[in-house]
């Protein structure tokens, strides 16, 4: 396998002293499409937080790395991490409703980071955007340009943010939950949007869901989290047709399928869900204070 | 739905809200009394500082014993109230307009700073807020302006000081709502620095919030500046201001009581216009209500 472009090792993070990753590994290669999954809760979110530096104030890193590129990244000078997240890593947000800030017009949103990190002139700046909301299969793009948010419908803003990810040619993209404030049919339609465009541009993309079914379609590889521990881990084909770990299984059992009745349905079993917060209790009693 | 990648078909709404009637009332008050205050040299028929001690405490001209010169009258020295009025309109609506601004450029920087840092910045803004709230606000502006010594600045620098929490308060917990949206979280992620994301991305969002409270906060500045003129410490005594009047209409209620009813129907028409333009601008402005 080639270097990986992100590797999370041994992280440890701890919100107001409750630890909520625990001991989490995982790496992403150049151009790799790698599921993160996980019910509410099992710490998901925060490991794509912690890559963009976005933790709240109370979360603290008290063990492991977050590298890009070979650099620890919340080790790195202010300014320096600032120009990295900029260049080469880019966020797709969960909530399309709240991500596009409601007072500026589309264009000026997606052309600001453009001109000031990238160095491209206004001009140079509206043709790149202009070309990224038609490469998302938006028709009349230089209306969209000067459109406010809220004149476009939750599937037009998720693709202008997809376009916003992708216009800075980054060679990360987090992907947080991106389809799950969407409803089902523009669901398909932005997640075949974001496979398309991660692989003509050869991004990376870590793209947290907690829909195995979604991942099915998207990832190339999948780690499996609990109460902020990775419990399974390995390429899709493999964790979604022969999953190993019973919780992985248990999920798989919960996930709709077009191919078999919906009765067919089971919830996680309560011993097992019970039993794996026994082991993280236990986990967090041999490491107190979330030292490793 | 069939075709979910193209923009609904409409036009964009963004004329066609109806504009609010109490923002067109309270422009139209406020429009009146800047005019006012801006041509009062040649609105007004008299001097306001001329006296005529033949013609003092004439009643309205409407009343018997009412001089047609004199529309509203004259006070104990003679002075031609309407142009007193007039005049003062110039004082109450510089001290409201200077006041507000400062007390919001000061109130709202703090606040930003506050609910968007959070942390120690928060625990000394909030803090000092506390403290500050716990003093009877009246009588704060009036020993500093007491302390400050009688003048029109002093006046404005006492509105400030006690009314910049009003908006330290309100854009601290609105900024603490802004920081949590995803487009913070977004601007973050494409590596804008802090100052950057609330100057630019988070200001817009609560402008409209202030420029709300600037104008209600016009009104407010509009009473103190007026109890404060009331004891004394505004500006001069012999320059007209309401509240100067209605201490002067207070002496001699028993005689002529439109002495003290017109300034106070002065201050009630600037407050209710200024009150009414905020109200219809929060409706305006906010995004919500808009749709």
């Amino acid at each position: 396998m080639s270097t990986p472009l992100l590797k999370v090792e041994d992280l440890v993070v701890t919100i107001a002293g409750q630890p909520v990753l625990r001991d989490v590994s995982l790496s992403v290669a150049p151009g790799e499409v790698h599921g993160l999954v996980g019910e509410s809760g099992a710490g998901k979110s925060t490991i794509g937080k912690a890559v963009l530096g976005l933790l709240p104030r109370s979360a603290k890193i008290t063990h492991g790395f977050v590298m890009v590129d070979g650099v620890d990244l919340p080790g790195m000078a202010e300014a320096r991490r600032r120009r990295l997240l900029a260049k080469e890593i880019a966020l797709i947000p969960q909530d399309p409703m709240t991500a596009l800030n409601p007072v500026k017009r589309i264009g000026v949103q997606m052309i600001a980071p453009l001109t000031r990190h990238l160095g491209l002139s206004r001009k140079e700046a509206r043709a790149r955007a202009l070309a990224g909301l038609e490469e998302v299969a938006i028709h009349d793009a230089e209306a969209v340009l000067d459109r406010y948010p809220h004149e476009l419908s939750g599937g037009m803003r998720q693709r202008v943010l997809i376009a916003m990810a992708f216009q800075t040619t980054p060679r990360l993209i987090i992907a947080d939950e991106p389809t799950t404030a969407l409803d089902v049919t523009v669901q398909r339609q932005i997640l075949a949007l974001i496979r398309d465009l991660q692989a003509r541009h050869e991004a990376a993309v870590l793209f947290v869901t907690h829909d195995l079914g979604v991942v099915a379609k998207i990832c190339d590889r999948v780690t499996v989290l609990h109460a902020g521990r990775v419990l399974e881990q390995g390429s899709c084909a493999q964790v979604i047709e022969h999953p190993q770990h019973p919780y992985t299984q248990a999920l798989q059992a919960a996930t709709p399928r077009f191919d078999r009745p919906a009765d067919v349905l089971s919830p996680v079993p309560a011993s097992l869900a019970a039993s794996l917060w026994k082991d993280a209790s236990e986990w967090d009693r041999r490491h107190p204070g979330g030292t490793l | 739905m069939a075709e979910p990648a193209t923009p609904a078909a409409p036009a964009p709404r963004r004329a066609s809200h109806p504009i609010d009637a109490r923002l067109v009332a309270g422009a139209v008050v406020i429009g009146a009394l800047v005019l006012v205050a801006l041509f009062a040299p040649l609105i007004a028929p008299h001097d306001p500082l001329e006296q005529d001690l033949l013609y003092s405490m004439l009643p309205p001209s409407w009343q018997a014993g009412g001089e047609p010169g004199y529309l509203f009258g004259t006070d104990s020295l003679g002075r031609d109230i309407l142009s007193r009025l007039i005049y003062a309109t110039r004082v109450a609506l510089t001290v409201a307009l200077i006041a507000a601004l400062l007390a919001a450029a000061i109130g709202s920087l703090l606040g930003l700073l506050a609910g968007y840092f959070g942390g120690a910045v928060d625990q000394a803004v909030s803090r000092l807020i506390e403290v500050w709230m716990a003093f009877p606000p009246v009588l704060l502006a009036i020993v500093l302006a007491a302390v400050l010594g009688a003048g029109l600045s002093s006046v404005i620098v006492a509105i400030v000081v006690v009314d910049w929490t009003r908006f330290a308060r309100v854009v601290r917990s609105e900024t603490m709502v802004e920081r949590e949206m995803e487009y913070v979280a977004s601007a973050r992620t494409l590596g804008l620095s802090g100052v950057f994301i609330l100057w630019k991305e988070v200001l817009p969002n609560v402008a409209p919030l202030i420029i709300t409270l600037v104008s209600v906060e016009m009104g407010i500045a509009i009473v103190v500046e007026a109890i404060l003129s009331f004891v004394g410490l505004s500006i001069s005594t012999d320059f007209p201001t309401w509240g100067g009047m209605i201490a002067e209409g207070r002496q001699v209620v028993y005689q002529t009581p439109w002495l003290l009813g017109l300034p106070i129907a002065a201050i009630v028409v600037a407050v209710l216009g200024f009150n009414l333009m905020g109200d219809g601008l929060r409706h305006a402005l906010d995004p919500v209500h808009r749709r």
